[in-house]
């Protein structure tokens, strides 16, 4: 109490001057001209549409990653005041005013420059010299294709900041942990580790390599406290469970929490609507919710209904039938039953709508109160309009002649009897006596004579002829081998069927439906399914222009030409400083070439190095080549369209281990005076070469000024790169 | 089932006609000496699944699979017993393999499987042997059990490509035992020497002079041409007999005027084709198909024409022959069809961003979009252009654009052919290079071509590359129900072996389940195991010799297993292969040991608890039996599913096997 009053209040601040200089240097190197060029730049114009459709609430699926850093960029355009109107259709094209171009690049750009300081940081906590530290930051800061690729609306910088920062508290943790365990700032480094690393998976799906690497080093550390005696059981079990609480639990809840924004944030129908099932689709504003709205619960006897195809691929469609049938023959010689054709039909249609029907009872109305169909209940499907029955029998299907056809029936008195005796079977039951619900429940057909299952074909291809007018086929699967989503089907419009006369069906028919009740699902239904349409979405593989192998990355054989000027001969590449690449693969090849010789020569106990100088080693070591190795190895393994901004996770931490291996070689290795300051000479010759490229290419990173075509051919020190030099 | 695939290999063998398959040879080798030794001629045609053998005898192949198949118990046992020096844990291990079905059916038949996975254990066995003799190093035994691991690991490789992980299990183990000796400084640097090149020897030199000695036999055999001529390139094709460019002699220089064939260079690159089919609406211009085709045909031949005039007829002696050269600007004309090759800005059918190619025009007169430029890689302008050896490059003028084949197979309206387009983006893939394999001009004399011949080196790397290519071209096709690796240890879906309606004799591949489901149970118990013992000994609690006896078996012997299983079943996950449900039989074996170790130092730890009181070896004893009589009665319960099922189908109540479909996704 009042102790001011005794003791004067101090605030003692120090101010590592160093850091503070790496970061004003750091945001100058990235926010300069920010704003310029005012034109879409390269990926932007994948990302940016998803700004708008933030900024416009509108549901969206981006099977390129989880939804963190979309909403990050659009945090950048929604406190820039972007309304979200801007066509995003062509790289190149110039921004109209209402696009606040500064706030959009502006968060990329912050995290590029905030990646400076970190480098800094994590040398000097991996204990290493304020030299070599500074040497790394240097390297980050000067390299080019950073600078390029945290200047535009793009994640990568994003990606590289959010994974330095769990790196670097990763280390503050560790290394807080031999002195002061529990402490408040141990707690607080542990749990930043925990948040960086769910920000960088929720980023971008490539921050689980280094995420993994992390658990890794995190469980290695926990073996060797488990081989110390002094520490008692109690106190192992705590830290264990500090570490799954922070590591696993706090992570996993963080990305759930993405979503539930994202999810929030996005309550209209949009664009992607159909990728995804009709209950998610139900629970959007708009769209099919419009519809649905107030339909009732239980499908009952009489009730008319639209079936959906649960599959949707390649497109959503409904089960469809109409007044023409099958040919008599086809192409190829083969027959048919000539009877009603039945389809399915990729647009809401009056023809999509069917009755279900009780099959010992005439009535096709839902009586008074309405009978509920349950599982395993035997039905008629009657169509709407023209009244037949659906109906199979072994007759090879049009195109899969494996199947049945599936057709309508008609009474041609050749003694092909009727078979439409459908089993309801619902899939996604809870008992067996569960209600056939709208929406929610997905659906088998199985026919009862011959237990063959309606299936829609759904390949691609699989669309009709002419005389089938281009629709897709239906068929009864004999062979129903467990379980495929295009034999499901769900129903999506219904409504309790009121009038019994053909005529007064057909007007009803035609009306839209109207009742109310609200269905909606719970979060983890909506976020289970979007995550898994996320993972398995899959774009066409395209190739592009610009992709690349993972092997071209490591060399630079190839660039990314992000912007061109459309007049002059300004524009932008993504190209890296060859300089700082060559060293950082030199060092990558001394280090496991030292540590090999090392290890080995350690094995018949003898000793180079000092014991701690070795701890050292290794654990640097196993941050930047691990950290090198798992975000660059696995590309080899993945099928998808490269592109060489892939490589610059990987690359950040090649860079970082030039400065050790720098040190370390001045360290041991050199032991003369002499030796010493030749090497000192060296490194200070090599710098100035990195700093030279980097003035020499920074006309390309930046885009200013515009360069002659003589000076862009001069720049082309590799033929396979691709400088765009525009005719004369 | 796939008796009609290998039991087909085995006959060619014996007819000596050449075809190409995605795995190594020795197996189909093996399956066609035993038919041979058996009297087998190899006249059946192994058309489809059910076909009856008649009056062919197959018993041979059928016996020989089933020999190697059985002699996996004993090596499981000798191995389990090695690693364990347990009595009880080996003979569980052999009982569980003795009676599952799974293993039972597969080895029936003629498949690769039981030959892959008896040079499996053999190289595990004759490993872990190799280790126990390491206390004495460079005796007789140790040399043998050394080689032997060599030859059974070029065994497994010879076999199938999923031997690649039993060799990949060795080399780390080879690794650790390096290492070991290595921190052994009692043992100089020459001793360390010659260990090392011992085992350089003995497990990489030995299996790949065995390796590459089957691809000798392999293509010495195999001398006639053959079915799988086409997925070879021209210079391969020219060593087989019967084929139209063994010791051929064509005109060595390309003329106007001529008739050729084109083959993309690619691996398993096709002929340039066209037929009389049209490019169907909505997929570009509706004009004529180009595709690669694999096969000869008279629809891959094209004629050579000058893009300005119509050459004169071939059958006029009198106009001079005038050759092609670097650079020119040529057309060429389908001669069956007589339409030019032609593309233009339309989206190829399945790659979106190339160009549609087709075929144009009407008895050879077309527009400017049927010009292409002729470049040979690496030359000047001017040159010459030679058959078969030249590498060509078509660029279309109009477009810029380059022809290639895309390697995507075309959906049934191009008749399953390979994609052709033509590619805006200039980059040097064999995909858009071709050569001239037949050239057909009377007007010039013809050469020899023996300077083609590849040498033996050549072949291989091609075989290679071919077998690679038809490996990952194996790809599930959309909406395929596919079997999935996780579906494999807990017995989801077996795999129809023969037979399908009800009066059929039944075969169905299907894991014991109660002993899948121990096993799964086991390796869960396992991990348990292992880290409670290995935290144990870190922290440095003090044991009996006894149990320090046990967690070493654990550690060491339960991890080299448990690694063999890991090895054999995880690379499956990253595939993108189609796969099926014997893929996992590797792994199995591996997993049935480890339940085996299992169990057995898990029994020893609750019996030793419970020492010294009687009860600990009634415990003991008490555990083993009752474990075995669950194995046996379990497979009484489904012997039918591997010795053959009559009757109604399971999902029917009535039949007998209805009771036993613990699962809906069984389908026996």
């Amino acid at each position: 109490m009042l102790g001011f009053l005794k003791n004067p209040v101090v605030i003692t601040a120090e101010i590592n001057m160093n850091l503070m200089a790496l970061i004003v240097m750091g945001l100058i190197s990235r926010l300069w001209g920010l704003s310029y060029p005012r034109a879409v730049v390269f990926d932007e114009v994948y990302y940016g549409q998803f700004v708008s459709l933030y900024m416009k609430r509108i549901f969206f699926v981006d099977d390129s990653g989880p939804p963190f850093g979309h909403m990050l960029l659009a945090l950048g355009g929604y406190l820039g005041g972007f309304d979200g109107n801007f066509l995003w259709n062509r790289i190149g094209a110039e921004y109209s005013m209402n696009v606040p171009v500064w706030s959009l690049r502006l968060l990329p750009a912050l995290a590029g420059a905030l990646c400076v300081p970190l480098a800094y940081q994590i040398l000097v906590e991996l204990q290493f010299s304020h030299c070599a530290a500074l040497g790394a930051a240097l390297l980050i800061l000067l390299e080019n294709s950073l600078i390029t690729q945290s200047r535009f609306m793009l994640l990568e910088s994003i990606l590289i900041f959010f994974i330095l920062l769990a790196v670097l508290s990763y280390l503050k943790f560790y290394n807080l942990q031999r002195h002061s365990s529990f402490s408040g700032s141990w707690w607080f480094w542990l749990l930043l580790t925990g948040v960086a690393c769910s920000c960088a998976v929720g980023v971008k799906y490539m921050g689980l390599f280094t995420y993994m690497l992390l658990l890794a080093v995190a469980g290695l550390h926990f073996w060797h406290m488990i081989g110390d005696q002094n520490l008692s059981n109690v106190s192992l079990m705590c830290h264990f469970l500090a570490r799954g609480l922070a590591l696993i639990i706090i992570p996993v809840a963080i990305y759930l929490s993405f979503f539930y924004v994202h999810l929030t944030l996005l309550y209209r129908s949009g664009p992607h609507d159909q990728i995804m099932t009709s209950a998610f689709q139900a629970s959007l504003e708009g769209g099919l919710a419009r519809i649905t709205q107030g339909q009732p619960l239980e499908v009952a006897y009489g009730s008319q209904i639209t079936l959906r195809n649960v599959l949707g691929k390649p497109m959503q469609c409904w089960l469809h039938s109409h007044k023409n049938t099958y040919p008599i023959r086809y192409e190829n010689g083969r027959g048919s039953s000539h009877q009603q054709q039945v389809t399915c039909y990729p647009f809401k249609d009056v023809n999509n709508w069917w009755i279900v029907k009780d099959p010992g009872m005439q009535q096709l109305v839902v009586s008074n109160p309405p009978r509920p169909v349950r599982h395993g209940h035997i039905v008629q499907l009657v169509h709407g309009i023209t009244t037949r029955y659906l109906n199979t029998h072994d007759v090879a299907a049009p195109l899969s002649p494996h199947s049945q056809e599936v057709s309508c029936y008609i009474d041609y008195n050749i003694s092909m009897p009727a078979q439409n005796l459908w089993r309801v079977e619902i899939v996604n039951r809870e008992s067996d006596t569960d209600v056939w619900k709208t929406i929610l429940s997905e659906v088998r057909f199985v026919h009862v004579n011959t237990s063959a299952v309606l299936k829609a074909s759904g390949f691609i291809g699989a669309s009709l002829p002419e005389w089938g007018y281009r629709q897709l086929e239906v068929v009864g699967e004999k062979m129903s081998k467990g379980y495929h989503q295009s034999m499901v089907w769900n129903v999506e419009e219904h409504r309790y069927g009121k009038s019994q006369e053909q005529k007064e069906r057909e007007v009803e028919l035609h009306s839209p439906t109207q009742m109310d009740i609200s269905k909606n699902l719970s979060f983890m239904a909506k976020f289970t399914e979007l995550q898994w349409k996320i993972l398995t979405l899959k774009n066409e593989d395209t190739e592009h222009k610009y992709s690349s192998s993972a092997l071209d990355w490591i060399t630079m054989d190839t660039n990314i030409a992000y912007w061109l000027h459309p007049t002059s001969g300004a524009q932008i590449h993504l190209l890296g400083n060859v300089a700082t690449w060559t060293s950082a693969n030199v060092a990558a090849l001394v280090y496991m070439c030292l540590s090999l010789w090392y290890l080995i020569r350690r094995r018949r106990k003898i000793y180079d190095i000092p014991e701690d100088a070795w701890q050292l080693w290794v654990s640097a070591g196993g941050i930047c080549v691990g950290g090198w190795a798992v975000n660059y190895l696995p590309f080899f393994l993945m099928e998808k369209t490269l592109f060489l901004y892939h490589y610059l996770p990987a690359l950040t931490f090649q860079i970082l281990l030039v400065p050790i291996v720098l040190q370390h070689l001045s360290d041991h290795l050199c032991r003369s005076l002499l030796l010493k300051s030749m090497f000192s000479a060296l490194i200070i010759a090599w710098f100035s070469s990195v700093y030279l490229v980097y003035c020499t290419f920074s006309p390309v990173t930046y885009g200013e000024p515009s360069l002659s075509v003589t000076e862009l051919k001069d720049l082309r020190w590799k033929d396979s790169w691709n400088i765009l030099i525009r005719k004369q | 089932w796939d008796e009609t695939h290998f039991g087909k290999m085995g006959s060619y063998y014996i007819n000596r006609t050449f075809f190409f398959d995605v795995h190594p040879p020795l197996g189909k080798m093996l399956i066609g000496l035993a038919g041979y030794l058996s009297g087998y001629d190899g006249t059946f045609p192994f058309q489809k699944p059910g076909d009856r053998y008649e009056q062919h005898n197959y018993v041979g192949m059928r016996g020989f699979c089933a020999f190697l198949g059985s002699c996996l118990v004993p090596f499981a046992y000798l191995t389990v017993l090695e690693l364990s020096k347990s009595l009880p844990a080996a003979l569980l291990t052999a009982f569980i393999l003795i009676f599952d079905t799974g293993c039972i059916t597969l080895s029936q038949y003629i498949l690769l499987d039981p030959i892959l996975m008896f040079f499996l254990l053999g190289a595990v066995l004759s490993m872990v042997k190799c280790n126990s003799c390491a206390d004495r190093p460079f005796s007789a035994s140790w040399w043998f059990w050394l080689s032997l691991t060599g030859v059974n690991l070029a065994g497994a490789m010879g076999v199938k490509f999923v031997g690649l992980f039993v060799v990949l299990l060795v080399g780390l183990n080879t690794i650790y035992d390096l290492w070991d000796l290595l921190g052994n400084l009692s043992l100089s640097l020459v001793v360390f020497g010659k260990h090392l090149l011992a085992r350089v020897l003995c497990l990489i030199l030995l299996p790949l002079a065995l390796y590459t000695a089957m691809f000798a036999v392999h293509f010495t055999v195999l001398n006639k041409s053959g079915p799988g001529d086409g997925f070879f390139s021209s210079a391969f094709q020219s060593q087989l007999i019967g084929n139209n460019l063994y010791n051929v002699s064509v005109p060595e220089h390309l003329a106007y005027g001529s008739v050729v064939t084109m083959k993309n260079l690619r691996m398993a690159g096709g002929y340039l084709h066209s037929h009389w089919h049209l490019y169907p609406e909505g997929i570009g211009a509706r004009q004529q198909q180009v595709t690669a085709y694999l096969h000869k045909d008279l629809n891959n031949l094209w004629i050579i024409k000058k893009h300005d005039s119509d050459t004169a007829d071939l059958s006029d002696p009198s106009s001079p022959v005038e050759f092609v050269r670097h650079g020119d600007i040529i057309r060429l004309e389908h001669k069956e069809t007589s339409r030019n090759l032609h593309s233009h800005q339309h989206e190829a059918p399945l790659t979106r961003k190339h160009f549609q190619v087709t075929g144009y025009g009407i008895n050879g007169t077309g527009d400017s979009n049927d010009f292409w430029q002729i470049e040979v890689v690496g030359r000047k302008a001017g040159k010459l252009i030679k058959v078969l050896r030249s590498q060509v490059r078509l660029t279309h003028v109009a477009t810029g654009c380059i022809l290639g084949s895309s390697g995507k197979t075309l959906p049934k309206w191009g008749w399953e052919q390979v994609e052709v387009t033509c590619t805006p983006y200039l980059k040097e893939t064999p995909n858009s290079l071709w050569n001239f394999e037949d050239h057909i001009n009377p007007k010039l004399p013809n050469i020899s071509l023996d300077v083609l011949k590849p040498s033996f080196a050549e072949i291989l790397l091609e075989s290679h590359m071919v077998m690679i290519r038809g490996n990952s071209g194996l790809k599930p096709k959309d909406n395929e129900v596919t079997s999935k690796p996780w579906h494999w240890p807990i017995n989801y879906q077996g795999l129809r072996f023969s037979g399908v309606n009800e009066t059929d004799y039944r075969v169905y591949l299907l894991g014991n389940p109660v002993i899948w489901w121990l096993n799964l149970v086991s390796i869960g118990l396992y991990l348990l195991m292992a880290v409670s013992t290995a935290v144990t000994l870190k922290r440095g609690v003090q044991l009996t010799s006894e149990l320090k006896e046990l967690s070493r078996v654990v550690l060491r012997g339960g991890g080299q297993i448990t690694l063999g299983w890991l090895l054999h079943y995880l690379p499956f996950f990253m595939m993108g292969r189609v796969l099926y449900f014997h893929h996992y039989f590797p792994a199995m074996l591996f997993s049935s040991m480890l339940t085996g170790i299992t169990w057995d130092t898990l029994l020893k730890f609750c019996a030793g608890f419970l020492s010294p009181s009687p009860t600990a070896r009634r415990v003991y004893g008490g555990g083993f039996l009752t474990l075995v009589l669950l194995i046996m009665y379990s497979f009484y319960l489904f012997h039918p599913l591997s010795y053959g099922m009559i009757g109604p189908m399971a999902s029917d109540p009535s039949s007998p096997m209805a009771g036993l479909r613990w699962m809906d996704s069984w389908e026996f």
